[in-house]
C-alpha cells in the first residue's frame, strides 16, 4: 500500500477511535455519568491520540531508515567480488539496479549475478512495504486497543490529553533551535571538508578568487584559487553603496513623516514607501537589468566614462532602494518612542523644529537608529537575486563602482546552481562562503537587537 | 540684555532657512523614494503590457491525406506522427509563389512558430475528417514577427542590424496587407508551460509549481507556527531554555534567505536523498523560511487578547489548555491569519532559496504533485530574465506582473482581514 494511501486509513481509524472511545466511557459510566472524571470526547481525544501519534512516529522511521537496510542487505548478499568495492562505485552498482526496477535504461549491460541481485532487491522492497502496511496498522490498532482498555469513571483523560497536547506545543516551538542547529551543521560540515581541501588562511586573506577544478592533472589553471578576498570586497562596495543610498534617504524621510508631515499625507505616504518592502527581489533584480543598468551606462557613456554593463553602482542603488523602507520603519519607531516631553522642552526653550530634530531628538534616537542601520547592512549583506542578476561574475578586486565586481551571495549561487559533483572543493566553497555569511549577519543581527532592545528600556 | 536679543533677532533669518532647508530635505527624500517606486512600476508594466498580445497569421491550410495518412487508416499513431510540418511550408510556399531560393523559403517558414505543428496536429487528432478538406487556421507567428510588429524592431535601422531582413519584412507585410495578420490576447502565455520558443512560452507551469510549494508552506508553517507561539505566549515559563528558542526566533528572522537554501541543499537532498527541484523540498525550505514570520505575528496577535478574557475563562473552572483553545485563540486567529498571508507572500516572492534545490531546471510541463519538478513564478522570471531574445523581456516582464498581482491580492485580503475581524479592546 503506498503511503499516502496508508495516511488516509489512519485518519478513518483515528475517527473510529474517537468514536469507540465516547461511546466506552459513556458506556462505563452506565447511568451513573456524573462519576466521569472528564468529559466524554475527552476519552475519545485520547483514544485517538493514541491510535495515531505511535503509527506515525512509525511511518516517518520507517520511510527514513528503509533504504539504508535495504541496500545494505543488498550489498551483503552481493558477490564477493563487488564486496571489496570503493564506496562510489558500490553507489553505481547500486544505482544501475534501481534503475533495472524502475524499469529505466540501465549504462550498462547487466551481469546476471546483477540481475539477481536486482530482483532481490525488488523483493525486499516488496517485502518492506507490505511489511511496513501490517506494522504500521497493527501498531495503529494496538494503541487504540490500549488506550480503549484504560478508559474508566476515575481516569483522568482530560489532563492525559492536555499533557499530549503540550508536549507536542513545546515540540513544535523548539523547531526553530533544530533549524539553527541545522543550518550550522550543514555550512560547518562541508566547509571543514573545504578547509582540509584549502587552508583556512588562504581562503580569508587569498587576493585571487577563480573556483576552477582540473579534470585533468596537467590541464593549465588546474590548481583553482580560493581567496576569497575579492568577493568579500565586492560584497562590501556593494553594500557600501546601497547603504550610501538608502541611509541618508530612509533616515530624512522617517524624519519628515513622523515630525512634520500632515497627517493625512503621511497616511498615504508610508505605505505608498512600504509597498517597496514588500516587491520581491528577483524583481528588483530585474528593474535593475532592465533599467538602471543601461541608465546609468548611458549616462556614463555620455561623460565618457567607460561603465561595465553590470556595474557595482547599479546594484547598489537598486539595493539601496529596496532598503530604505527597511531603514525608515525603524527609523519611525526610533524616532516616536523619544518621548515628547523631551521634544517640549527643546522647543519650549525656543528651538526651531529643526533645531530640535537634530540635537535633541536624533541625539536620544541614536543608537537605536544605529541598529537600524545594522541590520540593514545585513539585509544588503545577504541580499541575493538584485545582485545574481545585476552584479558581474569576475572576481575583481576595486574600489570602482564603475567596474562589475561579485558578492558572496552571486558567488554561493553560481558554484551550486547547476549539476556538479558534490566533494569537489568548488561546491564545497560556496558552503565556505556561506558560513562566512551566516557568521557575518548573525553577529550583525545580534549586535542590532541587543542595541535595539537595550535602546527601548531606556524610555519604557 | 538688549545685546543678546538683537543677536537672536540677527540669526533668525538664517536660522529659518536651515529651517526650511532641513525640512525640504525631508520632503524631497519621501519623494525619491515614492520617484523610484513610480519609474520601477513604469518600466515593468511599459515592457509588459505587450504581452498579453501575441500576433497570429491566417493560413489556409489544406489538410493532405498523402502527407498525413498515405494509407488511408486513421490510425492515431499514424496522425500523432505526420510530418505536418509539411502541411505548413506548403501552404506558405504557395501564398509566395515567387520564393524560389532554398534559404529564402527557409526564412519564410521561419515566420511561422514552431508552435503551429502542434495546433495542427491537435485539429487533426480530433477530428480526424479534417483530413482531405482546406481549413482556415490561424496560428502563431515566430516572436521575430511578433516584435515587428509591437515595434521593438525598427524598420529604419540598417538592414544587417535587423533581426528580420528585408524580404521578410515585405512577406509580412504581405500578411498584414491581405487582413490575414492581427494580434489577439495571448492565452498561451497563461496556459503554456515553459519554452525556448518565446511565443509559445507560458506562465502556467510556474504558477502550479508556486501553488504546490505555497500549499506545502502553509501546511507546514501555519499550524507549527501557531503551535510554537502558543507555547512561548500561553505556556512557557521564562526561564534559559525559552529565552534561547526567541532569541532563536528573532535571528531566524534576519538570516539571509540564501542560507536556508544551503540547509536545504545539504539536508533535504544530499542526507534525507528527498527528489531535487520538488515542490515539496522547496516547501520544506521555505516554510522553515516562514516560521518566524508566523510565530511573532501569531505571538502578537495572541498578546493583544486582554487578560480579562483569560481570567475569566479559569474562573470558569476551565482548565489552561481549555481557556486556550476555547477562547484566546479563536480571538487571536484573525490577527494570527494576517500573520500567516503575509508571510506566504514574502515565500511567494522568494526565489533565492529554491535556486539551491534545484527549482532552476527547464521544464516544459506543469507538475501533476509536489513530488514532480517544477519551478515557480519568481525563479520563472529569472531564467527568462538571463534569456537573449527581445520576446522573453515583454515576457519577464508580464510575468512580474502577474506575480505583483498575486502579492497584491495576498496583501489586500490580509488588510481586508485585519480591518475586518481584528479587535481592539
Amino acid at each position: 500500500m503506498s503511503t499516502p494511501l496508508l495516511i488516509a486509513l489512519l485518519f478513518l481509524l483515528t475517527a473510529t477511535a474517537f468514536e469507540f472511545g465516547r461511546r466506552r466511557a459513556l458506556q462505563v459510566a452506565g447511568s451513573e455519568f456524573r462519576t466521569l472524571h472528564s468529559l466524554p470526547r475527552y476519552y475519545g481525544s485520547f483514544t485517538a491520540l493514541w491510535c495515531a501519534l505511535p503509527a506515525l512516529v512509525l511511518l516517518v522511521a520507517w520511510l527514513a531508515f528503509e533504504d539504508k537496510m535495504i541496500t545494505n542487505l543488498v550489498v551483503a548478499d552481493l558477490p564477493a567480488i563487488y564486496q571489496s568495492l570503493s564506496e562510489p562505485e558500490l553507489d553505481l552498482i547500486i544505482n544501475d539496479l534501481r534503475n533495472q526496477l524502475a524499469g529505466n535504461v540501465v549504462s550498462r549491460e547487466l551481469s546476471p549475478d546483477m540481475q539477481a541481485a536486482a530482483e532481490h532487491y525488488g523483493s525486499l522492497r516488496a517485502t518492506s512495504k507490505a511489511a511496513l502496511a501490517v506494522v504500521f496498522l497493527s501498531v495503529a490498532m494496538l494503541g487504540m486497543g490500549l488506550a480503549w482498555r484504560k478508559i474508566a469513571p476515575d481516569f483522568w483523560a482530560r489532563n492525559r490529553v492536555e499533557a499530549i497536547v503540550k508536549v507536542l506545543l513545546i515540540i513544535c516551538s523548539t523547531l526553530a533551535i533544530f533549524t539553527t542547529i541545522g543550518i550550522v551543521l550543514s555550512v560547518l560540515f562541508e566547509s571543514i571538508r573545504f578547509f582540509q581541501a584549502v587552508p583556512v588562511f588562504d581562503f580569508l586573506f587569498g587576493l585571487k578568487w577563480s573556483p576552477q577544478t582540473a579534470i585533468r592533472e596537467d590541464q593549465v589553471g588546474s590548481s583553482g584559487a580560493f581567496g576569497a578576498v575579492p568577493i568579500f570586497a565586492g560584497t562590501l562596495l556593494i553594500s557600501f553603496i546601497a547603504m550610501l543610498v538608502a541611509a541618508p534617504i530612509g533616515l530624512t524621510s522617517a524624519i519628515y513623516l513622523s515630525e512634520y508631515s500632515h497627517p493625512r499625507f503621511r497616511a498615504a505616504a508610508k505605505p505608498l514607501l512600504e509597498i517597496l518592502a514588500g516587491i520581491p527581489t528577483v524583481v528588483y533584480g530585474f528593474f535593475a537589468a532592465l533599467t538602471v543598468a543601461p541608465l546609468i551606462r548611458d549616462v556614463g557613456t555620455h561623460f565618457g566614462l567607460d561603465v561595465s554593463s553590470e556595474s557595482a553602482l547599479a546594484a547598489g542603488l537598486v539595493m539601496g532602494i529596496m532598503i530604505i523602507p527597511f531603514i525608515s520603519s525603524i527609523s519611525d519607531d526610533v524616532i516616536n518612542a523619544v518621548p515628547q516631553s523631551l521634544r517640549d522642552g527643546s522647543l519650549a526653550l525656543g528651538s526651531t523644529q529643526s533645531e530640535m530634530i537634530r540635537k535633541v531628538v536624533l541625539p536620544a534616537a541614536l543608537p537605536g537608529i544605529v541598529g537600524g542601520l545594522l541590520l540593514a547592512i545585513s539585509r544588503a549583506i545577504g541580499e541575493t537575486m538584485i545582485v545574481v542578476m545585476a552584479a558581474g561574475l569576475a572576481a575583481n578586486l576595486t574600489g570602482n563602482p564603475l567596474e562589475a565586481v561579485t558578492t558572496v551571495t552571486v558567488q554561493i549561487v553560481t558554484l551550486l546552481v547547476g549539476d556538479q559533483e558534490f566533494d569537489s572543493p568548488k561546491t564545497l566553497a560556496a558552503f565556505a562562503l556561506g558560513l562566512i555569511l551566516f557568521l557575518v549577519t548573525l553577529a550583525l543581527n545580534v549586535i542590532a537587537l541587543y542595541v535595539v532592545r537595550k535602546y527601548r528600556e531606556q524610555y519604557e | 540684555m538688549m545685546k543678546t536679543a538683537a543677536k537672536i533677532q540677527a540669526s533668525l533669518k538664517k536660522r529659518y532657512a536651515a529651517e526650511r532647508r532641513f525640512r525640504s530635505y525631508g520632503l524631497v527624500s519621501v519623494a525619491i523614494g515614492l520617484a523610484a517606486l513610480l519609474l520601477l512600476f513604469i518600466s515593468i508594466i511599459a515592457n509588459g503590457y505587450t504581452a498579453f498580445q501575441q500576433t497570429y497569421l491566417k493560413l489556409d491550410v489544406q489538410f493532405d491525406e498523402a502527407i498525413i495518412d498515405p494509407k488511408g487508416t486513421r490510425d492515431p499513431q499514424t496522425l500523432a506522427r505526420a510530418d505536418y510540418g509539411k502541411l505548413i511550408k506548403k501552404t506558405m510556399r504557395e501564398r509566395f509563389p515567387d520564393v524560389k531560393n532554398r534559404r529564402d523559403k527557409r526564412k519564410l517558414y521561419k515566420l511561422v512558430s514552431p508552435g503551429a505543428v502542434f495546433s495542427i496536429q491537435g485539429m487533426v487528432r480530433k477530428d480526424p475528417r479534417l483530413i482531405g478538406t482546406t481549413q482556415t487556421v490561424w496560428v502563431p507567428a515566430d516572436d521575430d514577427v511578433d516584435m515587428l510588429i509591437k515595434g521593438y524592431i525598427n524598420r529604419d535601422d540598417p538592414e544587417s542590424a535587423r533581426r528580420l531582413k528585408d524580404k521578410e519584412i515585405a512577406w509580412i507585410d504581405a500578411f498584414a496587407a491581405t487582413g490575414s495578420m492581427e494580434k489577439r490576447f495571448n492565452k498561451t502565455f497563461f496556459t503554456a508551460g515553459d519554452s525556448r520558443e518565446p511565443e509559445l512560452a507560458g506562465i502556467w507551469g510556474a504558477v502550479v509549481g508556486s501553488f504546490y510549494t505555497l500549499l506545502v508552506t502553509l501546511v507546514l508553517s501555519f499550524p507549527v507556527g501557531v503551535a510554537a507561539a502558543v507555547y512561548l505566549q500561553e505556556f512557557a515559563p521564562r526561564n534559559r531554555w525559552t529565552d534561547l528558542i526567541e532569541v532563536n526566533i528573532n535571528n531566524l528572522a534576519a538570516v539571509p534567505s540564501i542560507v536556508f537554501g544551503l540547509l536545504g541543499l545539504s539536508v533535504f537532498l544530499n542526507f534525507m536523498a528527498l527528489p531535487r527541484s520538488a515542490p515539496l523540498v522547496g516547501g520544506l525550505v521555505l516554510s522553515l523560511m516562514t516560521l518566524p514570520t508566523v510565530i511573532i505575528a501569531s505571538r502578537a496577535s495572541l498578546q493583544s487578547v486582554p487578560p480579562s478574557i483569560r481570567e475569566g475563562a479559569l474562573g470558569m473552572g476551565a482548565s489552561q489548555m481549555q481557556m486556550v483553545a476555547h477562547h484566546v485563540l479563536p480571538l487571536a486567529m484573525p490577527g494570527m491569519l494576517t500573520g500567516t498571508i503575509i508571510g506566504m507572500s514574502r515565500a511567494l516572492g522568494e526565489s533565492a532559496p529554491l535556486l539551491m534545490i534545484g527549482m532552476v531546471a527547464f521544464i516544459v510541463n506543469a507538475p501533476e504533485g509536489p513530488l514532480d519538478p517544477s519551478t515557480v513564478l519568481p525563479v520563472q522570471i529569472y531564467l527568462w530574465a538571463d534569456t537573449p531574445e527581445r520576446a522573453f523581456v515583454e515576457r519577464t516582464s508580464a510575468a512580474t506582473l502577474v506575480l505583483l498581482g498575486f502579492l497584491v491580492v495576498m496583501n489586500g485580503a490580509a488588510v481586508w482581514l485585519r480591518t475586518r475581524f481584528e479587535q481592539r479592546w
